[in-house]
């Protein structure tokens, strides 16, 4: 496939509103924030970069703006620089973080808001699949009340 | 010689785990889910695999960015439960089958699909919440596993079809192998999720329902589904459902569907399950 073939193909995934596709550009971007967020897996290093998160942090050679996401635990913000929510997910367990609440905080609707959007139905689909749809902006309404 | 007999596909959440690891079957919220996950554990008691071939995804555990291999398998003895950030989960080691797997990984290079061969690989949620599903909670688990990991993870992953020709290059294997084996190809992860960005949280009922009805009916047309569709409709990892597409690949067109279930919401998630069956095995 040609070059421009493949930023175009890429430009169709960024008109889905709030979704930041984890491609080749952003693996690129995020790969130290990431291998950070992949030490997580093992106890020492979570309670090494819990005892002291600075240095901890020193050892990998992320952007300033990638580091200050991890310390303020800006979950979105992390996901806007190129984390992976697989990786990611990493951190949040080991705050004691549940997926649920990570997705509480990127939605801005908090864990409990969007717990019972779950439990209604989840998220609905008419309105967020282009960012023509609302002006690029997400949608924040259950299937349940969309009548579905 | 070994056959395929049935494919069974089957969401892969995370928090189904922990509601095993934690027997929260009962809990108002996990029972209408588990209710519906007994009859396909009956139907596994009834019609054990020799073998299962379980097709899913690694999320950052076994693999991490410094490799990402398109698609790989798992040829060890055994296969540990990996650590996903707060302990490995307390199930049973995953028992490999080595010689039918290395004829896999054989078969597979030649027909052109480059696998990479795992002689050590940890297994994470995407493959043992499946085995729970469909084996309940076990001392030992019933069958011996390969697992084949496919890249959904970081984009370009396959395309449905691609998935869906590699299932059939299963078939071809697993009929090649001069041992009398029933073998299960497990398709694992989906239905519809998101869980990145604000648009976290998707559920799209009415695409599910129409993925499960046309494994049976029209698999032509789930094998041409493209990236961008699944993402738009059915949340950016609802991606995962290529990996239904490589179990489809691996039954013939003569099966009919021996039980579903699908439920809103398991955590993030729309949760189904499917399981298919060759009519003459």
């Amino acid at each position: 496939m040609e070059y421009a073939e493949i930023k175009k193909l890429k430009e169709q995934f960024e008109e889905v509103p709030g979704t930041y596709l984890f491609n080749a550009d952003r693996c690129r971007q995020g790969y130290h924030l990431n291998m950070f967020c992949m030490s997580m897996q093992k106890d020492e290093n979570r309670r090494a970069f819990l005892a002291d998160e600075e240095s901890y942090l020193d050892q990998f050679p992320m952007t300033p703006a990638q580091r200050q996401a991890v310390l303020d635990r800006d979950w979105i913000g992390m996901i806007k620089l190129g984390a992976n929510i697989y990786y990611m997910a990493k951190l949040g367990a080991t705050d004691g973080r549940s997926f649920q609440y990570m997705a509480g905080e990127m939605t801005g609707q908090g864990q409990e808001g969007y717990r019972k959007m779950m439990v209604d139905g989840g998220r609905i689909v008419e309105g967020n699949r282009n960012i023509s749809d609302n002006g690029g902006k997400v949608i924040n309404k259950s299937n349940l009340e969309g009548g579905k | 010689m070994a056959k395929v007999y049935a494919g069974i596909a089957t969401s892969h959440v995370p928090a189904i785990g922990v509601a095993f690891d934690q027997q929260l079957w009962d809990e108002p919220y996990w029972k209408p889910l588990f209710d519906g996950y007994k009859p396909a554990q009956k139907w596994i008691r009834d019609n054990t695999p020799d073998v299962a071939i379980v097709v899913y995804n690694d999320h950052a555990s076994a693999l991490s960015l410094e490799v990402i291999p398109t698609f790989a398998i798992g040829v060890a003895d055994e296969f540990q439960p990996a650590d996903e950030g707060w302990g490995p989960r307390q199930v049973p080691v995953v028992k490999g089958h080595s010689e039918l797997a290395w004829h896999l990984a054989e078969s597979l290079i030649i027909n052109e699909f480059d696998m990479t061969i795992m002689n050590r690989m940890e297994v994470d949620h995407g493959l043992t919440v499946p085995l729970n599903v469909t084996c309940g909670v076990c001392e030992e688990w019933p069958f011996p596993v390969i697992p084949i990991a496919v890249n959904v993870v970081m984009f370009p992953v396959p395309s449905g079809d691609r998935c869906f020709r590699l299932g059939q290059q299963i078939r071809k294997a697993v009929e090649s192998f001069p041992k009398d084996l029933k073998v299960a190809v497990y398709g694992t992860g989906g239905m519809s999720h998101q869980i990145h960005g604000e648009r976290s949280g998707m559920i799209n009922k009415e695409f599910d329902l129409a993925l499960l009805d046309d494994l049976t009916r029209n698999p032509e047309r789930l094998r041409k589904i493209q990236h961008l569709e699944y993402v738009r409709e059915c949340g950016a990892e609802g991606i995962e459902m290529v990996m239904w597409q490589a179990m489809r690949g691996s039954l013939s067109n003569n099966i009919h569907e021996v039980y579903r279930h699908y439920h809103v919401p398991a955590s993030n998630t729309g949760a189904g399950l499917i399981i298919l069956e060759e009519d003459k095995y």
